[in-house]
């Protein structure tokens, strides 16, 4: 990649970052509301560790990874939100008349998410931490875990972008969103010990991608971690992200058509 | 100037959206380089359809077309280059400060370091933004958004300038100041000014040529008074001080040399003269002589309206009407107009 389509990326990512910064309204939700999750979750089911099968003798320790998947699940599916307001402002368009690269526009998409979900997650496992959370993992642990959590993001972050360039429709994203974003959640390790879960629950969770993410960084954070089910889930990850990313660079040339 | 490639050549453009809407029916454009070139029609009319693709944002079905000498088909990125695009949302970013907007443009354009600092400087003081330049233009009043619009397709100093509808949605004030900022840049060396509107009186003071543009081709191109002229005499309206005679005032009147339709309603007389300003003492003089006394006279140049009607063959306010029947949808969403 040439050296000016580098600094293309760099600056639109950091124009996309700016306006994450410079509207501490949604910056602090997309803090605070993870922080509410760890609290009432690590409240509510504290006991359930007793049950067996978590693989650690805190809630806390197991729920970190839980909830952090799920703030990168529940922040990048929003992506679509904000590329179909450059639509409508006309902000695209006028970028699309300048020399700018067409793919610095979509890679700048995929590296902002991936900036700010990372930073999300390093700020959920510093809450945790405070909260008395262990990490026996340590920091490659951890690492295994924000990247799961960035892919994860890229994923859904991707197709959401995909998704306001195809419909151009706030109700649609804000439809499919809220259908999917319980179902996503809960059909996964985030709350409940696979071994704990009904088995049906358990074969449809296989097949979900937050399920990958968590069960790759929660197996990196173990004090013995479980190398094979890091990388085939992450393996897994880092395709679904590739082929989400590869769709929506596909819309966005059907977008173009449709101008 | 006429010795200079043109600036923009189209020929035979074709575009037609999902759902069979004929968009572009056979633009054919060519637009002399360092001129203001309006292209005047009703919303709907093809306008900016033709813009997006001289823009390279979209492609025609058929057609091709040159922009500063690069074809928009072939060579898209060095059209880019060439061209300054003021859209009618050009999506300046609102929690970015205007200096930012104006950096980042110009860092798109590949300028660096403390040339681009010193082109946003210059282009905030130009277009009386240095005061605000470092607030977020969220902040900002439609007149100054549409300022940094134009000032942000300026940065790399193009050699042509597309502006799409600069002055809808602006209040009275703005939209003087706006064209009085449009003559200005109309003066810069060798600038090239295509400027898209549906207000009739904007074409009429900005354009040096203008196109006149109904559903989706040119139905008839000039100099806004070669468009005039055409359409040969000014209406003259006479009021008399008392009732006259019709029948010898249109006796008086007829004969003369240059002077047709003559009406008499009460005390008004209309006549269409071949020039006006010329033909004013000479109708007095008859009236005189008739014994009815004028108490004033207006002469009225033909407007654009009235070229509109001949050439498109419908008033101006109706086709705009017709465009909305036509797609509620998509005047409705204030899309793709």
């Amino acid at each position: 990649m040439s050296s000016q389509a580098l600094s293309q990326i760099r600056y639109m990512t950091q124009r996309q970052l700016m306006q994450i910064v410079r509207q501490p309204v949604f910056l602090v939700i997309s803090l605070i509301q993870p922080a509410i999750w760890l609290f009432l979750f690590g409240n509510l089911f504290r006991e359930v560790v007793e049950l067996g099968g978590f693989g650690t003798t805190s809630y806390l320790d197991y729920l970190i990874p839980g909830i952090v998947v799920m703030s990168a699940l529940g922040t990048s599916m929003w992506a679509g939100m904000g590329t179909l307001e450059e639509i409508e402002r006309g902000t695209l368009d006028r970028f699309l008349t300048t020399p700018v690269s067409r793919s610095a526009l979509m890679n700048a998409n995929v590296v902002q998410n991936g900036v700010a979900t990372a930073a999300q997650s390093v700020v959920i496992v510093l809450l945790g931490r405070a909260a008395g959370a262990a990490y026996p993992g340590g920091a490659v642990g951890l690492l295994v875990l924000v990247v799961a959590s960035v892919l994860l993001g890229t994923v859904f972050g991707a197709l959401s972008n995909a998704l306001g360039m195809l419909v151009r429709r706030r109700e649609s994203i804000i439809g499919i969103n809220t259908f999917l974003l319980l179902p996503l959640t809960f059909l996964s390790s985030s709350f409940m010990a696979p071994s704990r879960m009904p088995s049906w629950m358990r074969h449809i969770a296989d097949f979900n991608p937050v399920d990958w993410a968590m069960v790759a960084g929660r197996s990196a954070l173990n004090g013995e971690p479980d190398w094979g089910a890091v990388l085939g889930r992450g393996g897994a990850l880092l395709v679904l992200a590739a082929v989400a990313v590869g769709l929506s660079t596909r819309t966005f040339r059907s977008y173009q058509k449709s101008v | 100037m006429s010795t200079r490639a043109p600036a923009v050549v189209a020929r035979d453009l074709i575009k037609t959206y999902p759902g069979d809407v004929t968009a572009l029916g056979g633009m054919d454009l060519a637009i002399g380089a360092g001129t203001v070139f309006g292209l005047l029609g009703p919303n709907g009319a093809g306008k900016s359809t033709t813009v997006k693709i001289l823009t390279t944002l979209t492609r025609p079905d058929s057609g091709t077309a040159t922009v500063a000498g690069h074809d928009v088909l072939r060579h898209p990125g060095r059209v880019r280059r060439a061209i300054g695009v003021v859209a009618q949302k050009s999506g300046a970013d609102p929690v970015a400060t205007g200096r930012e907007n104006l950096l980042l443009q110009g860092r798109l354009y590949g300028m660096r370091g403390a040339a681009v600092r010193r082109r946003a400087d210059e282009l905030l003081d130009r277009f009386d933004l240095a005061d605000a330049g470092n607030r977020r233009t969220e902040g900002y009043s439609g007149g100054m958004r549409r300022r940094l619009d134009v000032a942000l397709g300026l940065v790399h100093r193009p050699e042509v300038l597309f502006l799409d509808e600069p002055t809808t949605g602006l209040d009275p004030e703005a939209r003087t100041a706006m064209w009085d900022e449009i003559a200005r840049l109309a003066g810069d060396e060798g600038l090239t000014i295509i400027l898209t509107t549906h207000y009739l009186e904007e074409a009429d003071r900005l354009a040096e040529r203008i196109a006149i543009v109904d559903r989706g081709r040119i139905v008839v191109e000039g100099t806004p008074d070669e468009l005039k002229g055409e359409l040969r005499g000014d209406a003259v309206h006479m009021e008399l001080g008392a009732e006259g005679d019709a029948g010898m005032i249109g006796a008086a009147l007829g004969g003369l040399r240059g002077v047709h339709e003559v009406l008499v309603e009460g005390r008004r007389v209309s006549v269409r003269a071949e020039d006006g300003a010329a033909a004013v003492p000479v109708l007095l003089a008859a009236l005189e002589r008739a014994g009815a006394a004028v108490a004033a006279a207006t002469v009225a140049r033909p407007s654009l309206d009235d070229v509109y009607l001949r050439y498109a063959g419908r008033r101006f306010a109706e086709a705009e009407a017709a465009v909305a029947r036509q797609v509620p949808a998509l005047t409705a969403a204030g899309g793709n107009r």
